[in-house]
């Protein structure tokens, strides 16, 4: 335990030199098998996403073209000739061994394909485009809703705080167990409808062209303020929960008692002793999350009419366009992948007891 | 609180003994306990609490007026609504704009919401902890295909798995196929937690001793593990219950839900798709938006009351 205490200390005072032993340790062998692992993941589920569309024996781009027939009543006659003409456009008359090669070809070089409702704009042109508006507010968003609520967890696990902070516990855990989708109505409803102070959806105002101007960044900003406070409001309880019992636990560590005993302030074993232990977990937490926040608020985004990933999904279901679809899928997974892959890499620099383990 | 319960017991002649025996036995320590996990039994009492209220509403009121353009449409809450044919009829809680009464609509959207989430949360469950045990209990190779499985599973988003499997279906799912496409997509987060308990349970002296006395490993899973467990599976079904019914919510409310049925989540589509809010129809949207509220809430206190019965060590401190 005394080695843990030292090993935690020390790393901030000789950062550089461990960075460097743990870096010159670790590259040998653990990077690059967890790298493997991350290769597999993304393989394997990309294999998924592949074989589900063929077990269900549906023909998304036919499908698409029958819808279109019976939206337009065009006539039905040309529309077996048609959906072949398609079908070789898309490769999709190959054998199937072929196709999943070329598949994961393409996936190899990010090409998501082209999209059939938008057919000549390709699945990353759109997708892109939307991906800077919700990383741009939810990325944003998570982190503060993390600083804030770990924060505040990291307070309301502290036995010597004072009194009262008792009392914000339970309306954050309230707010915490609410969708946030439904507060966005709530906000919607209250803030942008009957007090009229902020606008109704949208990413700018409808009328006026994106543009690097201060009048649309304020616009932007605005139209930002309700949805980053609906994921806020019940985020922060989220990270309180998790940083309040991870505070919990440390209470009774041995290292907490003895840096008690060498009569050390309490504002330091705070952070020092319990809050950089507590963390660790909800650093872990953090990775995983930022590797949802692409589609951890489609709803969100759907209630507000906000123009990111959600809208696209939304409009990409409904013209039952496949392909942006299972674009959107491959990206959260390389997303929630990468994710968890750079978490194990980064590990051993925030807690010294892995690399012991690794080495 | 002790005196008035035990007091009976001693009044109450032997042949009447079962129930006071019972009531000192059981329920002297379960109102103990409810006194000192105030969460848990709020939770039920609200979960409980509404459920009544839905079952009255469907004793007292015409509940087949949820399908639309059975009533006058964009009516507010009223009393004494004048009809086409001239009589009037009561609309507590008001009509939407294709005209569903939305009284019978909230009566049985919120039964049928957690039905979904039942149904998804028994399969998650169920599956998971049968994969838990195969892989803490037999480890191996068994341990390694399953803990691959989990950890791909864990990487693909549920929802957007749902959605691509419910576009290529191509047509409307019933309720209980919902509950269980969510199911099969949400059991690999309890599958890893779990195992990860049986993990520790397998090197507790109890298990121990059992094996050297010669128990088999299904007797110790059956008879040592699981009873220990069930408090923590327990825990763990609130919990994929809950997320289940987000799950399902999510998925009716972005339009792939059942068309027909009068899910709570299905009326946050509705409300979505006409724009309620802006048309000024808090009617509409306040009661789904309510029951859900209650639904989480109360599931989510549920929750942590059981994290304390299953967890002691949270207990005595903070």
């Amino acid at each position: 335990m005394t080695e843990q205490t030292q090993a935690v200390e020390n790393t901030s005072t000789s950062n550089v030199t461990s960075i460097i032993r743990i870096i010159s340790g670790v590259l040998g062998h653990f990077i690059v098998k967890r790298f493997l692992f991350f290769l597999f993941v993304v393989w394997l589920a990309s294999t998924v996403i592949f074989i589900i569309p063929r077990l269900s024996g549906q023909d998304p781009v036919k499908e698409k073209l029958l819808l279109e027939a019976q939206r337009g009543g065009a006539m039905q006659t040309g529309l077996d000739a048609m959906a072949k003409s398609y079908q070789k456009r898309f490769g999709l008359d190959q054998p199937m061994w072929t196709q999943y090669v070329n598949f994961l070809k393409d996936l190899s070089r990010l090409d998501l394909g082209v999209s059939i409702a938008f057919f000549p704009r390709t699945v990353n042109d759109i997708v892109f485009e939307s991906l800077m508006w919700t990383l741009g507010l939810m990325g944003t968003v998570t982190i503060l809703a993390f600083i804030l609520g770990t924060l505040a967890g990291a307070v309301l696990g502290w036995p010597r705080k004072p009194g009262w902070l008792q009392y914000i516990f339970m309306p954050l855990l309230t707010l915490s167990a609410i969708p946030q989708y439904l507060l966005a109505m709530i906000l919607i409803f209250v803030v942008a409808f009957q007090l009229n102070w902020l606008p109704l959806f949208g990413g700018y105002a409808p009328a006026t062209v994106p543009t690097l101007t201060f009048e649309f960044a304020v616009d932007v900003l605005r139209h930002a303020i309700l949805p980053a406070f609906a994921i806020i409001f019940s985020a922060i309880g989220f990270w309180a929960i998790g940083m309040r019992g991870m505070m919990i636990n440390t209470q009774g560590e041995d290292y907490m008692i003895q840096a008690d005993a060498k009569g050390l302030k309490g504002s330091r074993i705070f952070m020092r002793y319990a809050v950089r232990n507590a963390l660790l977990p909800q650093v872990t937490g953090l990775a995983l999350v930022l590797g949802t926040i692409v589609t951890g608020q489609v709803l969100v985004e759907r209630v507000f009419s906000y123009p990111g990933i959600g809208d696209i999904l939304f409009q990409a279901i409904r013209l039952s366009d496949f392909f942006v679809i299972r674009g959107i899928v491959i990206i959260i997974i390389l997303g929630i992948a990468g994710a968890t892959f750079l978490l194990d890499v980064l590990y051993p620099l925030l807690d010294p007891r892995i690399k012991v383990r690794n080495s | 609180m002790t005196e008035s319960v035990t007091t009976p017991d001693v009044l109450i002649p032997d042949n009447s003994g079962g129930w006071s025996e019972f009531n000192a036995e059981r329920l002297t320590p379960m109102k103990k306990y409810a006194m000192r996990n105030p969460s848990l039994i709020v939770g039920l009492g609200m979960l409980l609490g509404m459920l009544l209220l839905v079952g009255i509403g469907h004793v007292v009121w015409d509940t087949e007026q949820f399908r639309p353009l059975s009533a006058p449409t964009r009516l507010g809450p009223t009393l004494s609504a004048e009809l086409r044919d001239g009589t009037t009829a009561a609309f507590p809680f008001g009509t939407d704009t294709q005209g569903r009464d939305l009284l019978a609509v909230a009566i049985l959207g919120t039964p049928l919401t957690l039905r979904v989430g039942l149904i998804a949360g028994g399969v998650a469950i169920g599956l998971g902890t049968v994969a838990a045990f195969l892989a803490a209990y037999y480890r191996g190779i068994v341990d390694g295909i399953i803990r691959s499985v989990v950890d791909v599973g864990l990487a693909m988003p549920a929802l957007l798995i749902l959605i691509l499997v419910r576009i290529n279906i191509g047509r409307e799912l019933s309720i209980d196929e919902i509950g269980i496409a969510i199911g099969l997509t949400s059991w690999v987060f309890p599958a890893r937690t779990i195992r990860s308990q049986v993990l520790v349970m397998r090197e507790q002296t109890y298990v121990e001793l059992s094996r050297l006395s010669g128990t088999s490993g299904m007797g110790i899973i059956f008879k040592e593990m699981i009873p220990n467990l069930i408090p923590y599976i327990t825990a763990s079904l609130v919990g994929s219950v809950a997320g289940a019914i987000l799950a399902s919510i999510g998925l009716e409310a972005i339009g792939l839900g059942n068309f027909s049925e009068p899910t709570l989540g299905m009326t946050i589509y509705w409300n979505i798709q006409f724009s309620s809010i802006t048309l000024g129809m808090w009617w509409w949207w306040l009661p789904p938006l309510a029951a859900i509220v209650i639904v989480f809430v109360s599931l989510f206190l549920i929750s942590s009351g059981l994290d304390e019965w299953s967890n002691p060590r949270l207990r005595k401190r903070v």
